[in-house]
């Protein structure tokens, strides 16, 4: 058993009365519930822990943004829930449920009709997300085609509509073009469009703007946005790039070291960041409107997954540091509207609560 | 589309070209061909009779493009061995050497694919590391062992099959076949899969090799990502992409089939091409070394060009480049 | 001495550099690999042995089979050592001077095969390091200096490349005769099979070093040594040629093993070495003459050491690549 395994009955209460402050978490279940989920990848020089005990939810029709630095966990995380790390890694604890069915330990051929069918993907790179050696209209009829009863020529022109609803002209002729024929944004369109053809529930989308042109990433996450709503899908985006979030999403959660730090509704998280680590992410984006003098930057680096410090993993770079951080692993504690994983916000040290908060502001 | 023939068809002359001038070096310059046709006792007039025949007391270019215009009508000269006229011998043996590569390159690619696909697909398997092991094996045993072993097991100690000489011919006219009698079929059998063994092996680490390559790509992420079927992705997806490299490595394997041909066929007494060059060389045989050697190089500028078209057909990638090409 | 001191500003010592090498080595990926793979283990055990053997086999062999005079008719057909043999029915029984037994001059097959894998070994190895140092240096120079030296290089490495080795090793034991009369050229067997089976695998070392070299050049220590004028030649050798080293030395394993096979192949084929000097092609040559009056030793005891040889040189080249390469693995 793992340390972080025995503080999980001080931590109940606290994830019951975080649920009651989210809107929509009445009765039902959330569509999407990752639950204590850890990742890890067995190496010869020992187990590296990629995603470590990691809680959220995702309801239906929502965005949740998944922010954070490279090798933070972010698209490891959204892998491990679609069944897809790749080997050796694994999902090693928790449990991840889709609309109240557990998903993560389903045979192969389940887990399979769940992907595309009702958790779609978008990759980052829509270069190579698609087979150089197929038109884009055999990639759609495929995929239509595995996941539905519909026959070719059906699948065809579903696939048509498609293509002319993600905004590629004459579709009807672009259909039968291979992949190297389109333009990196126009690829991506044609990802999206394979991501939600049998109309999935939920849409994980992997930093889908990241290897795009600038000029192009706003039209090509509008569009995301306005499909998804339209299809009724919810969508986890991972990236990171916070002014996308502030867009997009409607909840955010922020990950270091393979685990969320803080997570909470958009407005509040970036008005109000409240984790150290947060707060020094929103100082370093130029925003706006924001009574910033100059951007700030956080001392140091991430640590590797080979050197994780006990206790918080951000205590060597945080400002405010104590010594109960460099001990004690921080679970997610509710504050206010939002969750967050740091002593500063925990009952016992009211004073330094405080303090925390005040700092927040400056 | 033809802009990429007509750029091919350019590299392969240059290369024709090259081996021309190679093989009519070595005509004209190794040794004395008047010397070896009538040896050291012909008078001085039979010899000049012969210079002047030959062409010999032209200027050096003049009698290179003799060379080859003959070649080209297929004319190749006087063999010094048996004196008789090359274009003769290469015709009794050819058939023998091409049927033996194409039967063998045949077995190669119908065991080393699928091999390949099982070993790439599951790799942890335990019949994947026999396989690999015996690939392993099968890339360390040079062929005349693998020959000689053949010979011992199923010649000598079973007595299943003959050990040497094709028989069981039949006369088309034009071309000599084995392929029609069960006879000639077991006299083709073990060189055919002898010749086969080294290349069959080397497919499937390729096609393994490149299966695992494509596995690790976003667009095989991406296809399991939206549910396809196991079967679609690996044999749809997946084994198309590698089929770009091995049907370039296969083009120039059937190159080095040809030339291994020279050792299989002396195991098996087999009567190809690659015994005729042998000998030409045990006897110094220049006009048989020079038309194998322009043969061969033929062979090889025909099998690129080849595989060329195919991966032309297999990647749509390609295809846009040079009608791209085409329209400047 | 001017240029010494330069040279260790530019980058470290090479004894300290050697140092540094060894102490990476034990402690490193490839050292930790080669423990863990019980497989290459044994077969660099194997491969130890056999060149130990091929080494001392004067002293080892216990007849001196290269001498003639020391072969006697009667030791004639023993079978090996547990086994009988029938000669035209006529049960001849295994004797014990002769482990592996004799062929038909009474020549004794062990120690035949000890001084087999001398010329065997001798032969592979000569030619792998002429081509080493040739497509070495011309893959330098061509990576190096560029321009119309480096399409030349690569233009006649590519066409080289379209034929088989084979065919470019019996092309030049062919041409080598042409040019020589029968004596010269039986004096001369054993360097132009050399050369012949260099020929025909320089090219690997060329284009591999010269990926590499292209690689390096745009380093910042081969610009700075560059910068302070050190003389092109000097940058290559002290340079560049230590970091492209490792490739080579696979190429090298891999290329032994090839150019074992070779030479085994032309022996066999009857155009390798002289016949007063049997390899281990030889030796299986002569065996299968007489495959078929039953004496199978001759033929399955040297082929069996050759596939052996191969077998375990390729497993180190193999283990060695993928060691200093981990992508691959």
């Amino acid at each position: 058993m793992s340390p972080s395994d025995t503080p999980i009955q001080d931590r109940a209460p606290a994830a019951q009365a975080a649920g009651q402050a989210e809107r929509s978490a009445a009765g039902k279940p959330a569509l999407l519930e990752v639950e204590k989920m850890r990742v890890e990848f067995p190496t010869r020089r020992g187990t590296l822990v990629a995603v470590d005990d990691v809680s959220f939810h995702i309801n239906e029709g929502e965005v949740l943004g998944v922010v954070g630095e490279s090798g933070a966990g972010k698209s490891m995380t959204g892998s491990a829930i679609i069944g897809l790390l790749e080997p050796p890694g694994r999902i090693a604890g928790g449990e991840v449920r889709l609309g109240g069915r557990r998903i993560d330990n389903l045979p192969y051929e389940q887990i399979r009709r769940i992907r595309g069918r009702e958790i779609g993907m978008v990759f980052q790179d829509p270069l190579t997300s698609l087979n150089p050696l197929y038109t884009v209209g055999h990639q759609l009829i495929e995929t239509i085609q595995t996941h539905t009863d519909l026959s070719e020529s059906q699948a065809r022109k579903r696939a048509i509509e498609l293509l002319a609803e993600v905004g590629i002209p004459a579709p009807d002729r672009r259909i039968d073009q291979y992949p190297h024929q389109f333009s990196g944004g126009m690829r991506q369109r044609v990802v999206i469009a394979l991501a939600l053809c049998v109309n999935p529930r939920l849409v994980i989308a992997d930093e889908p703007t990241t290897a795009l042109d600038v000029s192009i990433q706003a039209q090509i996450i509008k569009l995301l946005h306005k499909l998804c709503r339209e299809h009724g899908a919810a969508v986890m985006l991972i990236t990171h790039d916070m002014g996308v979030i502030a867009e997009t999403a409607d909840r955010v959660a922020v990950m270091y070291s393979g685990r969320i730090v803080e997570v909470g509704p958009v407005r509040e998280v970036i008005r109000n960041a409240k984790h150290p680590y947060t707060h020094g992410l929103m100082g370093s984006i130029p925003m706006v409107g924001h009574d910033l003098d100059r951007l700030t930057q956080i001392e140091g680096s991430m640590p590797r997954l080979t050197e994780i410090p006990p206790g918080c993993p951000f205590n060597p770079r945080c400002p405010k540091v104590f010594e109960r951080c460099r001990h004690e692993r921080p679970e997610l504690i509710p504050v206010e509207e939002t969750q967050v994983a740091c002593w500063l916000y925990d009952e016992n040290e009211g004073a330094t609560a405080n303090g925390g908060r005040s700092g927040s502001h400056g | 589309m033809f802009a990429f023939i007509v750029q091919r068809l350019f590299q392969a002359i240059l290369v024709m070209l090259v081996v021309g001038i190679i093989s009519f070096a070595l005509f004209r310059f190794t040794g004395d061909p008047v010397n070896n046709m009538l040896g050291p006792e012909a008078t001085i007039e039979q010899r000049e009779a012969l210079r002047e025949r030959l062409g010999l007391n032209d200027s050096v270019p003049v009698q290179f493009i003799n060379f080859i215009g003959n070649a080209a009508k297929g004319e190749f000269g006087l063999s010094y061995r048996v004196g008789k006229p090359v274009e003769e011998l290469i015709a009794t043996t050819l058939p023998a050497t091409i049927e033996l590569v194409f039967v063998s390159a045949l077995m190669a690619l119908l065991i080393g694919v699928p091999m390949g696909v099982y070993t790439g697909l599951k790799r942890h398997a335990a019949l994947s590391r026999v396989f690999l092991t015996v690939s392993l094996i099968g890339i360390s045993l040079p062929t005349f062992v693998i020959g000689i072993l053949m010979i011992l097991i199923f010649g000598v100690w079973l007595g299943w099959l003959p050990t040497f000489g094709r028989q069981g011919v039949v006369d088309l006219g034009v071309w000599q076949t084995g392929l029609l009698t069960l006879q000639g079929w077991s006299h083709l059998i073990m060189p055919a899969f002898t010749l086969a063994l080294f290349q069959l092996t080397l497919i499937m680490r390729l096609v393994r090799a490149e299966m695992l390559e494509v596995q690790r790509t976003d667009y095989i992420k991406f296809a399991k990502a939206r549910g396809l079927r196991n079967r679609a992705i690996n044999y749809g997806h997946a084994l198309k992409n590698t089929l770009v490299p091995v049907i370039t490595i296969m083009g120039l394997q059937v190159g080095s089939l040809l030339a291994f041909s020279i050792i299989t066929e002396t195991v098996f007494a087999w009567p190809g091409m690659g015994r005729l060059f042998l000998q030409a060389i045990q006897f110094v045989d220049i006009p048989v070394m020079s038309s194998y050697l322009m043969l061969m190089a033929f062979f090889f500028v025909m099998i690129n060009l080849t595989v060329d078209l195919l991966y032309y057909a297999v990647d749509p990638r390609l295809r846009a480049e040079t009608l791209g090409g085409a329209a400047h | 001495m001017a240029l010494d001191s330069q040279e260790i500003r530019v980058s470290p010592g090479l004894g300290a550099r050697i140092l540094d090498g060894g102490r990476r080595f034990l402690d490193g990926d490839v050292f930790h690999s080669f423990r863990r793979s019980p497989l290459t283990m044994f077969a660099a055990g194997v491969t130890l042995v056999l060149f130990l053997v091929a080494l001392l086999a004067p002293w080892l062999a216990p007849y001196d089979t290269l001498n003639l005079s020391s072969i006697n008719l009667m030791d004639a057909r023993y079978p090996p050592i547990g086994s009988t043999f029938d000669d035209n029915g006529f049960i001849v029984e295994a004797d014990p001077r002769f482990l592996l037994g004799t062929d038909e001059q009474g020549r004794d097959l062990l120690s035949a095969i000890m001084f087999g894998l001398r010329i065997s070994l001798g032969v592979g190895f000569a030619s792998v390091i002429l081509a080493a140092v040739f497509g070495t240096l011309l893959g330098l120079v061509s990576g190096y200096v560029g321009g119309k030296i480096d399409s030349v290089i690569m233009r006649v490495a590519d066409i080289q490349l379209t034929f088989p080795a084979i065919l470019i090793a019996l092309l030049i034991d062919g041409v080598s005769r042409g040019f020589m009369d029968a004596e010269t050229h039986q004096a001369f067997k054993l360097p132009i099979l050399v050369l012949a089976i260099a020929a025909s695998q320089w090219v690997n070392f060329a284009r591999t070093v010269r990926g590499s070299t292209l690689v390096e050049k745009n380093k910042e220590y081969v610009q700075a040594a560059r910068v302070i004028g050190i003389r092109p030649a000097l940058i290559m050798l002290r340079h560049v040629l230590p970091n492209v080293m490792g490739p080579v030395l696979v190429i090298a394993t891999l290329t032994l093993a090839i150019a074992i096979l070779t030479e085994a192949t032309l022996s066999f084929l009857g155009v390798g070495v002289p016949p007063t000097e049997p390899s281990l092609g030889t030796l299986i040559r002569l065996g299968q003459g007489v495959l078929f009056s039953g004496m199978w030793w001759l033929t399955i005891f040297p082929s069996l050491v050759l596939v052996i040889l191969v077998l375990a040189v390729n497993l180190l080249g193999d283990w060695l690549r993928d060691a200093l390469n981990p992508r691959l693995r």
